[in-house]
């Protein structure tokens, strides 16, 4: 068990929206706001890591021909979980994420993990690939909010700071390309930050190769 | 209902809201095959029909079952369980009486059971309170407009492919993001559409 592979791995080199390209839906539609951002990515997070660790304890149990649809009821259960403690104790933050915190049952990124790792790992290993990989979607989700909240609203941080949860202005009011918070910034921000992310790559794997040489 | 009412629905899930441009549901499949034309077709067509099937097994699940028992808190375990038997029994439905579809759609049915649309389309009838027969056209027309779209995605592409001189950093996936962000611009122009 590596836990400093497996941290690097899931926030920078095998980032689960950045690289594996998952969970695409989510990551468009609700960063909008910071506090909309944080909220999707920690309800991610817990979910991801029970359900990592429920499915690793019954690997050896379930039979391979049923077991997509034994990992997507654990995973419902779980989704269910945190729907209803989220309405309960954080009802602004349900009703902004609204049908986006159900449908974290069918995120690619959950299900991806417990049929790639969970299913063939063990449960420490398992519990910490579901935190790190949770860890690497937040953190793009947080980019992303912070992009489009700026380049959209002129605004920092809306939903948890600045006065009633507006956010910090940063750019004077009515400068904002409204466009970035509608569903095409969202398509150009995640294009933008994956070109990035290829262009990172590409050049340390030059550099990589050119150590190598010498 | 009145039919004016029907067809403000069936509007507003086709161009107004579109799942993939404007609710952001279905993008998986939206951006896994939408690389050529034909496969991108079957793919559609197959949602389509799932989410027209769909919605009306959860609405008969939720109004019938659910609702009566109180078991209001199960509604997306009960929701997937019911999608996913309903992808299986039409695959094997398909395989026994229409087998020519079934080469056709090939390995795109299992993979409805997760595309996000549908499920979002059922829990969408159920937040907005439709009748059955608002579901249905809901989720038919909602599957319609995801045809719309991932049709016309598929043809951009294609032409993307063969031009094939974008920036190096920007090859295959995020080229397609930020056309697909062009398309979804496009489409804001069906906003303020009103049947009255």
């Amino acid at each position: 068990m590596n836990v400093k592979k497996q941290f690097k791995e899931g926030l920078i080199t095998n980032n689960p929206v950045l690289v594996q390209l998952l969970g695409m839906c989510s990551t468009m539609a609700i960063t909008t706001t910071l506090f909309n951002g944080i909220g999707m990515g920690i309800s991610v997070i817990i979910i991801l890591t029970c359900s990592n660790i429920v499915i690793s304890l019954v690997r050896k149990l379930i039979p391979a021909q049923i077991r997509i649809a034994c990992y997507i009821v654990v995973v419902a259960g779980f989704v269910t979980i945190v729907d209803l403690l989220m309405q309960a104790y954080l009802p602004s933050l349900s009703e902004s994420l609204g049908v986006f915190i159900p449908l974290i049952v069918v995120n690619c990124i959950i299900l991806a993990r417990a049929e790639a790792f969970a299913s063939k790992n063990s449960v420490a290993a398992s519990a910490l690939d579901g935190i790190f990989q949770g860890l690497g979607y937040t953190l793009v989700l947080i980019v992303m909010c912070v992009i489009r909240e700026l380049l959209g609203n002129g605004t920092f941080g809306g939903g948890l700071l600045g006065p009633d949860g507006a956010g910090i202005r940063i750019l004077t009011e009515g400068s904002g390309a409204l466009m970035m918070i509608l569903p095409v910034g969202g398509f150009l921000t995640l294009g933008c930050l994956i070109a990035l992310m290829q262009y990172l790559l590409r050049r340390h794997e030059e550099k990589k190769k050119e150590g190598e040489k010498e | 209902m009145s039919f004016t009412g029907l067809v403000s629905i069936a509007l507003g899930a086709i161009l107004i809201q579109n799942f993939i441009f404007s609710q952001f549901l279905g993008i998986c499949p939206f951006m896994g095959v939408s690389k050529k034309m034909d496969t991108a077709l079957g793919m559609g067509i197959a949602v389509t029909f799932v989410m027209g099937i769909a919605s009306v097994f959860c609405w008969l699940v939720n109004t019938y079952l659910l609702v009566p028992l109180g078991l209001g808190y199960m509604q997306t375990v009960a929701y997937i369980l019911v999608i996913a038997s309903l992808v299986q029994f039409v695959e094997m439905f398909l395989k026994k009486s229409i087998p020519s579809l079934y080469q056709a759609l090939g390995i795109y049915l299992p993979l409805i059971t997760t595309n996000c649309a549908v499920l979002g389309v059922v829990l969408l009838n159920t937040q907005n309170n439709y009748n059955f027969l608002e579901s249905v056209v809901y989720g038919v027309t909602g599957g319609l407009g995801f045809l719309v779209a991932i049709v016309l995605f598929a043809s951009v592409r294609e032409r993307l492919d063969l031009t094939g001189d974008s920036p190096k950093s920007f090859e295959g996936f995020p080229i397609a993001l930020v056309s697909a962000g062009l398309l979804a611009l496009a489409f804001m122009g069906f906003s303020g559409l009103k049947v009255c």
